[in-house]
């Protein structure tokens, strides 16, 4: 299974509370006073849609990789690789490999190209020297489906944080929680569009990359910064050196391992594609600030996962694999029980209110781009044919975010309790095949033709999701959404290592056998626009 | 907004043409191609290596640490490095190449625009 979404808690598990709720209330509190400041003030000028969707393209290289990483760990990041380095050792570690790596698909084939060919979203790229309507709303769905499935993990997550960290155990205290984050979300996203949202990020990416540094340093000190030294203290606690080696959770059976790769290979594929990800391009003004986003982002969060290694290490050495499993949360609250024994109540309620914090930038960050790909994508596009006004669009989308949120409101409720891991999964699963290889036949590829793209999108998208529905993750076997019944004709709970090969597949077969050229002057347009920037969308003179 | 002129269409195809742009191009590809295809080889070597030959990565190199440690390091280490080098390659070859097209098709377009203004105003000129 993905260890790396917050496993749901048994309502009638023991709350062996630890820390003092009060002081995590207060300083979650605290930060959300402060990124409401920082929001309203950013609110001013939101006029344009660029302004409210792209953040006028003024953030620096340094602010955008910095929001990018605030925007892509997410808690389950955090919690998720922390716990499971600490449950199962070395497996854990694997996950945050895959995520790093990830971002040089991004930073070689797409950033800057995408940033010198778009506006606001994914489908512009996509649809730039194609056939507007079909590929607009056929990226348009799977940009809605991946944001989906990520923000509805996400707010089941927030439910499952409270138990263990507010002392909040039943499911209707949970689910105001729930409802206490999407309305935040929806305040943040509808004042502050792109830039609002963009400063909240980069203000919870500082407090967690500060906050797990803080952990790293004061957990290696206490072993004499030997790392060594707390491996074998981790090996002790453990009574095996087993944690040190692969296989821990993924060394069962061939299934596993397959498993396992065709995970590795939705991770290292899905980042590119993910559509929140890929909008955080359009908020600088050049290709070049776009590079530099880039490669913020890969030193802040490979530096993070490095010190997510040392902290589940550590958190197995101090806290010990039974203590963590026995904790509500499970293996979530491997982080903040460590937080716990290294500085008592009050890094815990730091490190308690990061993961709120990391949740709220998170699901914004979500909710603006499934905005923009409605109102700028369907809205504008599609139903106004380009004829929409730039104060229409961001009506539009502003509404799009009311009605997002309230989706993920009552989804997350409902998710509550059941099995959220294959939402991310689904989610990094959905982008490597459904949009990834259509942005890089899009980008690189002459003869690739709108029936490539659209058999490309809807077969890597419709494949990953019949996948899902027919694998373990469904149903037949103890862990699986839906008790009693079984029909898991699949066996891998990734589907990743079937649905991105079809996905390339489909995209080639569809162009090789379509007769009808695409516009050469558009082709043109497209391959001098991506490699030199003419024409790019300018940044905002305020 | 500090918006430039946009080229008329043949610019673009004629630009497409040119040795200029086929060597940034090909530039562009000879680095970014090759480089994607060698990170994700080891990075689907390591994955395949831990999940189907984890007896490889147990071995121990030094007290506790083992293979795997190390090679998921070194994933952290040709990570970091391929980002530098691209941003060096990226520094000194593509960006003087891309901007001297864009600087060219710049002004080109610019040309254009003022040959028309010049003749609308002509044209309002006769008209009097």
């Amino acid at each position: 299974m993905n260890p790396l979404a917050i496993v749901p808690v048994p309502a009638a598990a023991p709350a062996a509370q630890v820390g003092n709720p009060w002081i995590n209330i207060g300083i979650f509190g605290l930060f959300v006073a402060v990124t409401l400041v920082v929001v309203l003030r950013a609110s001013r000028n939101n006029k344009t849609a660029a302004d409210y969707l792209a953040g006028g393209r003024a953030f620096t290289g340094g602010q955008n990789g910095t929001a990018i990483a605030g925007d892509y760990l997410s808690a389950a990041s955090f919690l998720g690789i922390v716990g499971a380095i600490a449950i199962y050792g070395y497996d854990g570690f694997l996950y945050s490999i895959g995520f790093l790596v990830a971002w040089l698909v991004a930073l070689l084939l797409v950033a800057e190209l995408l940033r010198n060919t778009g506006k606001f979203t994914m489908a512009d790229v996509l649809s730039f020297r194609l056939k507007q309507k079909p590929v607009r709303i056929a990226a348009s769905i799977t940009t809605l489906a991946v944001c989906l499935f990520y923000l509805l993990a996400q707010m089941a997550g927030a439910g499952g944080l409270v138990s263990l960290l507010l002392g909040i155990s039943d499911k209707a205290g949970q689910s105001i929680v729930i409802v206490v984050v999407g309305a935040l979300m929806i305040f943040y996203v509808l004042m502050g569009g792109m830039k609002g949202t963009t400063w909240v990020q980069i203000i919870k990416a500082c407090l967690l990359i500060a906050g797990a540094f803080v952990m790293t340093i004061w957990a290696l000190a206490m072993h004499g910064f030997d790392f060594n030294a707390l491996l074998g203290a981790a090996v002790e606690k453990a009574g095996s050196e087993k944690i040190l080696d692969p296989g821990q959770q993924y060394g069962k059976s061939i299934t596993t391992k397959i498993d396992f790769l065709s995970l590795g290979l939705a991770l290292v594929l899905g980042t590119a594609g993910l559509p929140h990800v890929l909008m955080r391009f359009y908020t600088v003004p050049t290709a070049k600030e776009a590079r530099k986003s880039v490669v913020w982002a890969i030193w802040l969060i490979g530096a993070f996962y490095l010190f997510t290694l040392v902290l589940g290490y550590a958190a197995g050495a101090l806290i010990g694999v039974d203590a963590i499993k026995a904790a509500p949360g499970g293996q979530n609250s491997a982080a903040p029980l460590l937080a716990y024994h290294l500085g008592g109540s009050v890094l815990l309620g730091i490190i308690a209110a990061v993961a709120f914090a990391t949740i709220l930038a998170v699901v914004a960050g979500l909710a603006i781009t499934a905005a923009a790909s409605f109102s700028h994508d369907i809205y504008g596009s599609v139903m106004k044919k380009g004829k929409a006004t730039s104060e229409q669009e961001v009506k539009v989308a502003r509404r799009t975010v009311v009605v997002i949120g309230i989706v993920a409101i009552v989804g997350g409720i409902g998710a509550q309790g059941q099995n959220v891991a294959f939402l991310v999964a689904l989610a990094f699963a959905v982008a490597a095949s459904a949009n990834l290889p259509t942005i890089l036949y899009s980008l690189f590829w002459k003869r690739f033709t709108t029936r490539g793209a659209l058999w490309s999108m809807y077969g890597g998208l419709g494949s990953a999701l019949l996948l899902i529905i027919f694998s373990p993750v469904m149903s037949g076997s103890a862990t699986s959404m839906i008790q009693g019944v079984d029909f898991a004709i699949f066996p891998l709970a990734n589907p990743g290592i079937i649905s991105i090969p079809l996905a390339f597949f489909l995209g080639w077969l569809g162009s090789v056998t379509d007769k009808t050229t695409e516009d050469p002057i558009k082709a043109a347009e497209m391959e001098v626009r991506s490699l030199t920037g003419i024409g790019a969308e300018a940044p905002v003179d305020h | 907004m500090s918006s430039s002129p946009t080229p008329a269409p043949e610019d673009f195809l004629r630009v497409q043409k040119e040795p200029r742009f086929r060597k940034l191009r090909s530039d562009y590809r000879r680095f970014a191609f090759p480089m994607t295809a060698l990170f994700l080889a080891w990075y689907l070597l390591y994955v395949i290596v831990a999940a189907f030959f984890p007896q490889v990565m147990a071995v121990r190199v030094y007290g506790h640490i083992n293979v795997g440690i190390v090679w998921g390091l070194l994933q952290f280490v040709s990570t970091f490095v391929i980002t530098a080098l691209y941003v060096r390659f990226a520094n000194r070859t593509l960006d003087p190449e891309a901007s001297a097209i864009r600087h060219e098709l710049e002004a080109d377009a610019e040309r254009h625009a003022a040959q028309q203004a010049g003749a609308h105003i002509k044209d309002q000129e006769e008209a009097k």
